[in-house]
């Protein structure tokens, strides 16, 4: 039905199963749109936010798929600035997960800001003294690089293609992405950094205030370091899923081996850097504001020390020594493994420093503030992940997202 | 924001900011523009007719 669609060479399965995919990940996304509905049109109330809680749980979903979408500059960075020429064979797939993580980010933003309509005065009346501003300011441009980049994709559809100016648009934009992933890495170090210097400069907040060196806190440096290191394994994770799903090897071990060795090897400093700056704040920060680490991790039923040890053993140092070793590049069940931690890793780091940080009580008066989020906002959390999933599904049905498929399957 | 808007003024923190946004998109602007010149350009010259 639709095999003038799909790209020359490869094979798909067919129309019917491939609709009924589509339907059933439908359902959950029209789940999430009726919820973002309730929201806007009824408005916060639908979520269990108040004036002691003021973070909702997509708040988290935001900062985590920023962080996830990462892989898309730094792979760009890596490709098209440094010259590694064998990753362009999957950056067609960092491109994609950049653009679905970015565009879903913008989707929970315009649900959070309670008044879309509104969006437009953070560029007309710019607070220039908050770290958000540069995030929405560097966000927007971004996600304009990145449908820039996702275009040329789209042009090299099959029956696409074969329009003259469309051709020649995807190989003009081609020659000058140097300029777009120049600009994308340049925008992503600011707006990774200005998330991560947020809840270091809450004072209020002992448990995320860092120090750091002129304006910019520590967390500034691991939040954009972690982005490269832990995005990359998103990459990694979506082509390996999609491996599995297929039943098709879509990417060259060798292209794997690079990304997860470069991806190792950032993840490893991260790491260091990580129990550096956790060891400083434990000992000298957080005791000079009255606290001590302990007191972050009990008298509560859900935060305890564990999350720490789960965010920097478990989910970095481990997925760090795999991707590190060449027995472990190369071990199918391994190399997986240590991707989906380490991306469990970088998500547990958002969660910690969006919401572990609001739940803390820092007045004696206070207790932890252990937060259940309403189903609206549960909705609107996994919507972003039902629209990337039809999402890939559409890109790879129609569009030549890995170069190598056809190649690796004849 | 531009410099004629009401709220504007001549400090740092708005040159930065607001210089750096501009500068974003101009550079993004002026490619794109580029390419979709030379594309109608390579067009018109009968380019891209047939694949690569």
């Amino acid at each position: 039905m639709d095999s003038a669609l799909i790209p020359e060479g490869v094979k798909r399965c067919s129309f019917g199963k491939f609709a009924i995919g589509i339907i059933i990940v439908g359902g959950v996304l029209l789940w999430g749109v009726y919820a973002m509905l309730l929201i806007w049109l009824k408005g916060l109330n639908q979520t269990n936010m108040n004036d002691y809680y003021g973070f909702a749980l997509w708040i988290w979903a935001d900062l985590g798929v920023i962080a996830l979408g990462g892989g898309a500059f730094f792979t760009g960075f890596l490709r098209y600035v440094i010259g590694k020429d064998e990753l362009k064979n999957i950056i067609n797939c960092a491109v994609l997960i950049g653009f679905i993580c970015y565009s879903s980010a913008l989707l929970i933003l315009a649900i959070d800001v309670g008044q879309p309509l509104r969006s437009w005065f953070i560029f007309w009346h710019a607070n220039v003294h908050s770290m958000l501003t540069e995030v929405a300011f560097c966000l927007s441009c971004y996600f304009a690089v990145l449908i820039i980049e996702y275009i040329p994709l789209i042009l090299e559809n099959r029956q696409i293609n074969k329009v003259p100016f469309f051709h020649n648009l995807a190989h003009n934009m081609h020659e000058v992405m140097v300029i777009f992933a120049a600009t994308g890495a340049f925008l992503s170090f600011f707006h990774q950094g200005s998330l991560g210097g947020t809840p270091a400069v809450l004072y209020g907040r002992p448990f995320s205030f860092r120090e750091g060196v002129f304006i910019w806190p520590w967390t500034f440096f691991l939040f954009t370091w972690s982005a490269a290191a832990y995005g990359p394994c998103f990459t990694l994770f979506v082509t390996r899923l999609t491996e599995k799903i297929t039943k098709k090897k879509l990417v060259k071990q060798n292209v794997i081996d690079l990304l997860a060795k470069i991806s190792g090897w950032t993840m490893g400093t991260y790491v260091i850097a990580k129990i550096i700056d956790t060891w400083y704040w434990a000992t000298v920060t957080a005791p000079a504001r009255g606290f001590n680490l302990i007191d972050f991790y009990s008298n509560n039923p859900f935060y305890g020390i564990w999350i720490l040890i789960a965010e920097i053993v478990v989910c970095g140092i481990v997925p760090a020594l795999i991707l590190l070793t060449p027995k472990g590049r190369n071990n199918s069940t391994l190399l997986f493994t240590a991707v989906s931690l380490a991306c469990i890793g970088v998500l547990l780091n958002r969660w910690v420093m969006v919401l572990q940080v609001m739940a803390i009580p820092v007045m004696t008066f206070e207790t932890w503030v252990l937060y259940i989020p309403s189903w609206q906002e549960v909705a609107t959390t996994v919507l972003p992940v039902a629209y990337g999933i039809i999402l890939v599904m559409i890109s790879f049905r129609y569009l030549p997202i890995f170069p190598q498929e056809r190649e690796l399957n004849p | 924001m531009f410099p004629f808007s009401f709220e504007w003024i001549w400090d740092v923190g708005h040159m930065v900011f607001m210089g750096g946004l501009w500068y974003a998109l101009t550079i993004i602007g002026i490619t794109m523009t580029y390419c979709i010149l030379k594309s109608i350009i390579d067009t018109m010259q009968g380019k891209g007719g047939h694949h690569h």
